[in-house]
Formats: C-alpha cells, structure tokens, sequence
C-alpha cells in the first residue's frame, strides 16, 4: 500500500549572515549536511501495522514525514499504491503526533479542530459539520456534549483522543501515528491503545506505529523496522523479532524495556548514547557501542541481508 | 529514618479546598529503594514536594509529620529547613532544565550548590563537581564543566542534575518521574546508575513514577497511591505478583510489555477523578467492578491495602 524505496533526506544547516560573509572573503566554510534517514526501504501492506522503532534522533519521525508526503525526500521515492507522493500530502494518509498539548491550537473550540479539514476537503456540508463532528468524537470514546470546549479544558488522553478525531475526520486510510502514546500515563496509554486498535478492526486502517518503547509497538505491530542513526537495521515478523533479535542494536534496545518479570536486578546498559548524525561513525554507525564490533565495522557499513524468510538485517555478523 | 505520618496537603482553589496528599504515612529506612507509583493527578509529586516544604501558597501542609532521624521538618522556619534541603533530603526532577538554569555554566551551577552548605574554597568546590560528575558516568568532566546545559543531550542533563543533587552525599533522595522523558536505553543507564550509587552511598531513595515496571527491579517497597491516598503498600514482591487493590490489579494488566501478542489490553475503565470531586467513600469505587453498597464509606489501611474486596 505504501512502499519506501532508498528514501533518503538531508537537511542542511544554512550559513548565518557572518559565516556567508567568511565565505565571500575566502574562508572555507560551507553548509553542513545532516543524513536524516539515509537509504530507507520498507513496505506497508494493506491493514498491516507495521512499528517502527528507534532512540531520539534516530530519523524515526522523518520516514514519519516522508511517508505522509510532509517532507520531500532528497533522494528515492514513496510511492502509496502505486502513486509517487513527492511530498504531497494525500488525504488518505494520516498523521497523528505525539505531544497532545501542542498539536492542538489552544484557541479553537474542538468542534472546530475536528470539523475544519473535511468541510474544506468537501467531506460534509456547513449543515451536517454538527453532527459529523459529533459522531467522530463519539467514535474516540469522547462525550460529543464536550465539542463546544478548548483544548486546556481536557486532560492529556481525551487530548489524544481529540488529535486521532481529527485524523479520522477526513476518512483516511492509513495513519502514521507518531509517538502517539508517549506522552501519557500507562493506565492512559492503554485505553488509547486499544482504541487504536478498535478502530483498525471497524475502519480497516493500515497503520505505520512510531515509537521508542518497544513494549507498546510489540503490542500493536505485526511487523516492526528497526532504525539506528537514519539507517535501517533490521526489519522482521514482531512475534520472531521479540522472540530473537537477530542486530546487536536491536538486543541491546529489548533488553532495556522495563518488565515486570524482571525482579530485582543490576541495570547493565548499553554503553553511550547516539551519536550526532552530523559526524556519524564510519562503517556500521553502531560500532563504537556494539559489543560485537570487529575491525570490519569500522571500514565497512553492512548491507540489509535476508537471515531468515521475511527477515532483514544489516550486520556483518551475519556473514 | 524518613517517617511521614497522616500527612495531608492542601490547595485552597475556587472549587473548594482540594486535598493532594490525604493522609500518607511511609517509613523509609537508611539504603532502601521506595517505589511510589500513581497517575497523573494521584498526589505522588506533591507528595515529594511536600517532605521538602517546597509546598507554595495556596497549598500548604495542613496536618502530620514528616520526620528526619526524630527532627520534625514539618512547619520548620524556611532559614532551619535551608540547611537541611539540598544537603540532607535532595531530589531529582522529570524535566533536567527545571533544575539547571540555561544561561550559567554547569560550573556555576555546581560550585553555587557546592558552596551553599559548606564553607570550603572555591578551588576544592570545583575538584567536588567533578568527582560528581565522574560518578553519574559524564566522560571528560573537566571541559563539560565549562559548557552550558543547551550543550548536553537530554540524559547528559539528566545526568548532571543528579549529580549535582547527590553533591552533598543525602541521606535521603526523591526522584520524581526522572527517566519519563528519556529514550529506554538512557532510562536503562540512569536507573543503573541510581541503583548502584544508593546502593554504595547508602541513601534511602523515594523514586516516583507511573510505570510499575520500572519500579519492578528497581525497588524494594512500593506504595501505590490513588486520589492522595496510598491504596496498598508491600515489598515489591507482593504488590507486583500478589496486588490485593483492584486498581494495583488495573495498573498491572495496562503494562503493555506485560500482555503477550497483539490481544486488548485489559484496560481500567473512566479517568482520574478531579480531586475537587472526589466519590463519597472508596474514590476508586466508581471505576472498579467490584464495588458495592459497602464502598460508599471509606475502607481503612488493613493487611497492606485499602479496599473493602481485597484480592487474594
């Protein structure tokens, strides 16, 4: 349904006004680059949900981006069914973000919020906008004798439930939804999350689920991608994925999801954090904190390889 | 060592007067990890707030005791309990940039905290935070010293705000909700960290969060709190494999990590009830299968839990 292929972008740092001005007198100054998501490739199949995993910085919410047509890559393409979107945003595809407080304008009665983009889409009428919006806050599990109330008035999970309202208002098909449930508390999260799944079942949507936590995606994803510093690393059924990662990256992430059935234990973390994709390591960018590196990841970035059917990883351990 | 005993803050709102914390009493002894856990809006950060008297105008500390070693901190002048913040009790917040202050330099920052309970040179301040930052595992410390928090990842800062909290060697330190904001790997690291600094210095650490599984191999005690009251109290053994609430029960069963496969999770229903109107009786009550006519009083702390229908 929605297919990424070798979608990479930068972004680049422009020159202030003083480095501009020491480029013109001779200085070797030029613009920095920065290889958000570099070379990634996945598909999402009709009413498949498919997680998409990673630390901060690690160019997650850019394919997010990229795969609802916000951002233009720089190379490659994403194509949804068949059609290159070229940064076009498409109606069908969706995107929920993360941060209830901010993603909804504090001024607009929810109503509002709710209603704008199918009565500029043509979805509705002026007349019916009442009771559209009523039957979509109604379908996120939301009191509609509340649509006439401001954002501030609502707590942080009937926020989210606002923003996949407004996701759903314009009848899409597939929804990114990024970190959607990170901001909120766990008894919270789960009610969002099985709203989401709900309204899988009764609208059939395809979802590309966007998180940290690895715990909630393996609740949700049947496939999940593995990203590190812009590169994918591995890409596998959940269910084989949780049972034996197969990337060093990806243990290391399994290990440190807090279990309950962990009992009291020494924390042994992995060493470091990510490293600045404006000076990524070379070779395999996982390196310098891989327990496993070999003189070959430092010289030689590994290639995605089949391991097992259905199943992809990039390490040279692999062979 | 830390004793609180029927502890209740108040906040005078327009709705009435709200109580945060009602009635919370909690022992902690010397190098014991306490887990409280409860939602937004349960009264765990007042809570921690409370033990510090860094409860502001409209709320304040209407009843109890919060005692020191025997020394009641509770109602203390701010000049005595000056002495005792940051240098006998410190804590830790969600958001690093609370703490540190964007335009001074972790030096700065570091030495002021340095130098505001011990007289000692400014030379022998600066060798201090470097130890510290040392400690909570900051690689070259001498040149982060001279960079300002903008300069730092959202860990690192993290990281820096604990060190600067554990400056002064606490006997007592309250985390509230610190790795909520970070990516699970850092949380990893910090909770390793945490653990293995307690468990050396011999602090009593009150660490305050959400997530019950983060407190699973962290903690020795847990407290869960509910609408500003503890609700069950045990070893972390107990509340999390034999939880006698229905709502510790709820807690447990919404941890994603904690359901195999893509099944629903077993959800509690409804929301946090707003603390200006709270259920007459059980404040749970409105949200739990279980309750009946009996709920409508309020059920007393027995056995380690407050419920009317306890479980097991």
């Amino acid at each position: 349904m929605l297919a990424l292929d070798k979608v990479s972008k930068c972004f680049f740092k422009r020159l202030d006004a003083v480095e501009k001005l020491a480029r013109k007198l001779g200085a070797n100054v030029s613009e920095h680059a920065v290889h958000a998501v570099d070379g990634v490739s996945f598909e999402v199949g009709q009413g498949e949900v498919v997680g998409l995993v990673g630390e901060s910085g690690c160019g997650k919410s850019t394919v997010g981006r990229l795969a609802c047509g916000l951002l233009e890559p720089s190379e490659g393409t994403v194509r949804y069914k068949g059609a290159d979107i070229r940064g076009i945003p498409v109606r069908a595809v969706q995107m929920i973000f993360q941060d209830p407080f901010a993603s909804l304008n504090p001024r607009m009665r929810i109503e509002d919020i709710v209603g704008e983009a199918p009565l500029v889409h043509g979805l509705v009428s002026k007349k019916e906008i009442e009771s559209y919006s009523c039957e979509l806050l109604q379908q996120v599990g939301l009191d509609p004798s509340y649509r006439r109330r401001y954002p501030h008035q609502f707590s942080g999970g009937q926020r989210a439930r606002i923003g996949i309202a407004r996701a759903l208002a314009v009848k899409p098909e597939f929804l990114v939804c990024d970190e959607a449930v990170a901001a909120l508390d766990v008894s919270i999260q789960a009610q969002v999350l099985n709203l989401f799944m709900d309204l899988r079942e009764r609208l059939g949507l395809t979802y590309l689920f966007i998180s940290h936590d690895l715990g909630v995606v393996r609740h949700l994803a049947r496939r999940v991608v593995v990203m590190y510093l812009g590169r994918v690393v591995e890409i596998a059924p959940a269910a084989e994925l949780y049972a034996a990662p197969n990337h060093p990256y990806t243990q290391a992430l399994l290990a440190e999801v807090p279990r309950l059935d962990k009992k009291r234990r020494v924390f042994a973390p992995i060493k470091g954090e990510i490293p600045s994709p404006l000076a990524p390591p070379s070779g395999c960018h996982f390196h310098p904190r891989c327990p496993h590196a070999m003189e070959r990841c430092v010289h030689e970035v590994p290639a995605l390889r089949e391991v097992a059917p259905g199943r992809v990883s990039a390490c040279h351990l692999n062979g | 060592m830390l004793e609180i005993e029927n502890l209740v803050t108040e906040f005078a709102t327009r709705d009435g007067v709200v109580r945060a914390v009602n009635g919370v009493s909690l022992q902690i002894g010397k190098g014991e990890i306490l887990g409280v856990v409860g939602e937004s809006g349960s009264g765990k950060s007042v809570l921690g707030y409370s033990i510090l008297g860094l409860v502001d105008p409209p709320g304040r500390i209407a009843s109890g005791s919060v005692r020191l070693d025997g020394r009641q901190l509770a109602g203390m002048p701010d000049e005595d309990m000056r002495h005792i913040r940051g240098k006998r009790i410190a804590m830790v917040f969600q958001d690093p940039m609370m703490t540190l202050n964007p335009v001074l330099s972790i030096e700065t920052q570091m030495v002021e905290t340095v130098l505001a309970h011990e007289g000692i040179s400014r030379k022998l301040a600066i060798e201090r935070s470097i130890e510290a930052l040392n400690l909570v595992g900051i690689a070259s410390p001498e040149r982060r010293l001279k960079q300002y928090p903008h300069e730092f990842s959202g860990g690192m800062r993290q990281r820096v705000a604990i060190a600067i909290a554990l400056l002064h060697r606490p006997e007592v330190v309250i985390a509230d909700e610190p790795t909520t904001a970070l990516d699970v790997t850092v949380q990893g690291q910090i909770l390793y960290e945490m653990q293995r600094l307690v468990r050396e210095s011999g602090a009593a650490l009150i660490w305050i969060t959400h997530d019950l599984s983060v407190v699973a191999g962290l903690a020795d005690r847990v407290a869960v709190m509910y609408a500003g009251r503890i609700v069950e109290q045990g070893t972390t053994q107990e509340v999390l494999y034999a939880p006698r609430h229905p709502y510790t029960r709820g807690l447990l069963d919404s941890v994603p990590a904690n359901n195999e496969g893509s099944a629903r999770l077993r959800q509690i229903p409804g929301m946090t009830p707003s603390l200006a109107r709270l259920p007459e009786g059980c404040a749970f009550r409105e949200r739990c299968s279980h309750a009946d006519a009996k709920c409508f009083s309020m059920p007393e702390m027995t056995n380690r839990v407050r419920c009317h229908h306890p479980l097991c």
